[in-house]
């Protein structure tokens, strides 16, 4: 249906004999919105500064439109970037930050002869104008870049990028500097501005919320490795792995076996679901993720279990339920107090299987619930929490 | 506390009384109109009219300002480009040679004096023999005997400038987004335009103090110049203490003045500027 634009194919990165990048294949296509999503040394960056040229790749190729890229510097690949920080010139103001690409000279080939072509200064105006304006900054031409607040300053910095019609726009955690509340508008003014103009956005974050709320396509990865592709919905709900559940939401992780098709077991108890396709009593690890699990009097429950802990969380309670000495976290609207013992029932539809993989056992398990959140707590009070 | 106060007000007027005293009597009998070092006789501008009708003097003024500037402008590039090179380094290489660079700058003078002016006796004995046998073969005719003079009295000042640059020249680098480089390529900028409109105007104000602290430097010297001049050419400095030697006269008060003041006057330009900088 669309274009290819970009191709990373069989890249890999090693940093002094580290690999960072196992591996990667993965294509760009034209007018897309593509996230890179995963936690801190996963390899987004590493892949989203390859594609900008601003490092080679130890072994692979880089193609745009088919011809390889590896050794073209930045300088001369139609792809723009928005920092981390912005990386705004501040010795120039808004207007001059927002012209900087537009005022470099481009050697253009005619003939065989190469020839310096320049934007003459009336055209430089009338496009940075037009840019301030898809970013809403009309106005704030003759400002200076370091008297804007960090939204504005990011705005300046969308528009320095777009204002060379570059073909892909290159996003490192563009919104991470900015508040929660902020934040929220600009994802929604960066899908518009995406759709506005129909260029391919590549997006590098590692806030969940993020990638799922404006991507039309999330690659999710994890030490160098991609562990999965797929639109936002697909991802949520059928994660390949107990690393990709984890990372996306909220998931309880059970060890199950699948007897045959539509039939798993788990807790001694076999459950029907949706998915086929497995070797027959092959071990494979189940999802159950905590807002479709329902409650119900304990004489009509699939499993029963009791209330271990409570928390109020706005919209409901986190629940943390003891089942056998496995602990369920389950998001509910009804209060239920600790120490009550519960039913559940589980749908088909509510179950999902993956297969085994490397991830296996270390994520799900709310056994440690309350600590985890401990030691975030103090992670945070030290200021060692983040990049 | 008001009487401790007091005390330490009392005390730093001592201080200040010690340091600049003496300094203060060799200005006020640059105007004596008078011989005397220790009789105040009126006041004239005889000694300063005089200094400029001395050609040893207004020469040496002249030798200063040349090498100084010359210094100056050469130390400011090398040391910004040192910096630079400085800065795309790893940790690990960059420290140590950083520490190896601060050396020169708290080595004794006399030190670096004379292991120059050893250095340059050295390399012109060298030269000698290679010119003489280059001469030998006859294509065309080398000086085989080369003496100290003005070119290895800038070689030593570069030697002690360079490092102020790169000292004042790092922390503006340091400061500076890293990304801004990556910013400037990534917009079409070749490595030497991001340079150029992006890098040179963000540590523009450390490559200016770099320069004034440079030439006042230069203009300061007289250990390191004294070693490095050779016996026909001479600075400001080395003139001063070559009339010390011979008779005394109140045209000494009037060039250790000036030198006072140029110099002063270059401090507190550095100082102000890194003043107002540290304010934006």
């Amino acid at each position: 249906m669309s274009k290819e634009l970009i191709r990373l194919a069989d890249c890999c990165m090693a940093f002094d004999g580290e690999l960072v990048l196992d591996h990667i294949n993965l294509y760009f296509n034209d007018s897309e919105f593509l996230t890179l999503l995963g936690p801190s040394g996963c390899g987004k960056t590493t892949t989203l500064r390859i594609i900008g040229g601003f490092i080679t790749p130890t072994s692979g190729e880089v193609l745009f439109d088919g011809v390889r890229m590896n050794d073209i510097p930045p300088h001369l690949r139609q792809v723009n970037t928005v920092f981390q920080r912005y990386a705004l010139f501040p010795h120039l103001n808004v207007f001059e930050n927002v012209a900087f690409g537009l005022r470099i000279p481009k050697t253009a080939e005619e003939g065989g002869r190469k020839k310096k072509i320049k934007i003459p200064e009336a055209e430089i105006r009338q496009r940075v104008l037009e840019m301030l304006a898809v970013v809403s900054l009309k106005g704030f031409e003759n400002r200076k870049v370091t008297e804007l607040s960090g939204g504005q300053q990011q705005r300046v910095a969308i528009a320095r990028a777009l204002v060379n019609r570059p073909k892909v726009l290159l996003l490192d955690e563009p919104l991470g500097a900015l508040d929660l509340r902020l934040r929220k508008d600009m994802q929604s003014e960066l899908k518009r501005i995406q759709q506005q103009l129909g260029i391919t956005f590549i997006y590098v974050t590692h806030d969940q919320e993020e990638a799922l709320a404006m991507s039309d396509t999330i690659v999710v990865m994890d030490q160098g490795k991609i562990q999965q592709i797929g639109t936002p919905e697909d991802i949520y709900n059928e994660p390949k792995n107990a690393f990709v559940a984890d990372f996306i939401g909220e998931s309880n992780i059970l060890d199950g076996i699948m007897h045959e098709d539509y039939v798993v077991e788990f807790f001694n108890r076999r459950f029907k679901c949706l998915d086929k396709g497995f070797a027959p009593k092959e071990p494979v690890d189940v999802v159950i993720r905590p807002e479709d699990i329902d409650i119900v009097p304990v004489e009509k429950g699939q499993l029963k279990g009791t209330v271990t802990s409570v928390t109020f969380k706005g919209v409901h309670y986190d629940t943390i339920v003891d089942f056998k000495g496995f602990k369920w976290l389950i998001q509910t609207t009804d209060y239920h107090p600790e120490g009550e013992t519960i039913g559940i029932i589980l749908n088909p539809d509510d179950i999902h299987i993956m297969h085994k993989s490397q991830y296996s056992g270390m994520f799900g398990d709310y056994s440690s619930y309350s600590e985890e959140y401990d030691e975030m707590d103090a992670a945070e009070e030290e200021g060692g929490y983040g990049e | 506390m008001k009487k401790s106060s007091k005390l330490n007000r009392f005390f730093m007027a001592l201080v200040f009384l010690f340091l600049y005293a003496p300094i203060f009597v060799l200005i006020v009998f640059s105007f004596n109109d008078s011989k005397s070092r220790t009789v105040w006789q009126g006041f004239t501008l005889d000694w300063y009219a005089e200094l400029f009708r001395d050609s040893a003097i207004t020469g040496a003024i002249g030798t200063t300002l040349l090498v100084s500037l010359a210094a100056t402008a050469i130390a400011t590039v090398a040391g910004t480009l040192a910096a630079v090179g400085f800065y795309n380094m790893k940790k690990r290489v960059r420290g140590p040679l950083m520490t190896i660079n601060n050396i020169p700058m708290t080595n004794a003078d006399i030190v670096t004096g004379v292991s120059l002016c050893l250095l340059f006796v050295a390399f012109f004995g060298a030269w000698s023999g290679f010119a003489g046998w280059f001469n030998s073969l006859g294509l065309f005719q080398l000086p085989t005997r080369l003496h100290m003079g003005f070119v290895t009295l800038l070689i030593a000042h570069l030697t002690f400038d360079i490092p102020y640059v790169i000292l004042s020249v790092m922390p503006k680098l340091r400061q500076m987004d890293k990304n801004l480089i990556d910013a400037a390529q990534d917009l079409g900028c070749t490595w030497m335009q991001a340079f150029r409109k992006v890098v040179l105007p963000e540590i523009m104000p450390g490559i200016v103090s770099g320069a004034l602290i440079a030439f006042t430097m230069s203009v300061d010297d007289f250990v390191i110049s004294y070693f490095t001049a050779g016996s026909r050419t001479s600075t400001l400095a080395m003139e001063v203490y070559g009339m010390t030697k011979k008779r005394i006269s109140p045209k000494i008060n009037a060039v250790s003045s000036l030198l006072f003041v140029t110099v002063l006057t270059l401090l507190v330009v550095v100082n102000v500027r890194e003043a107002k900088q540290q304010q934006k």
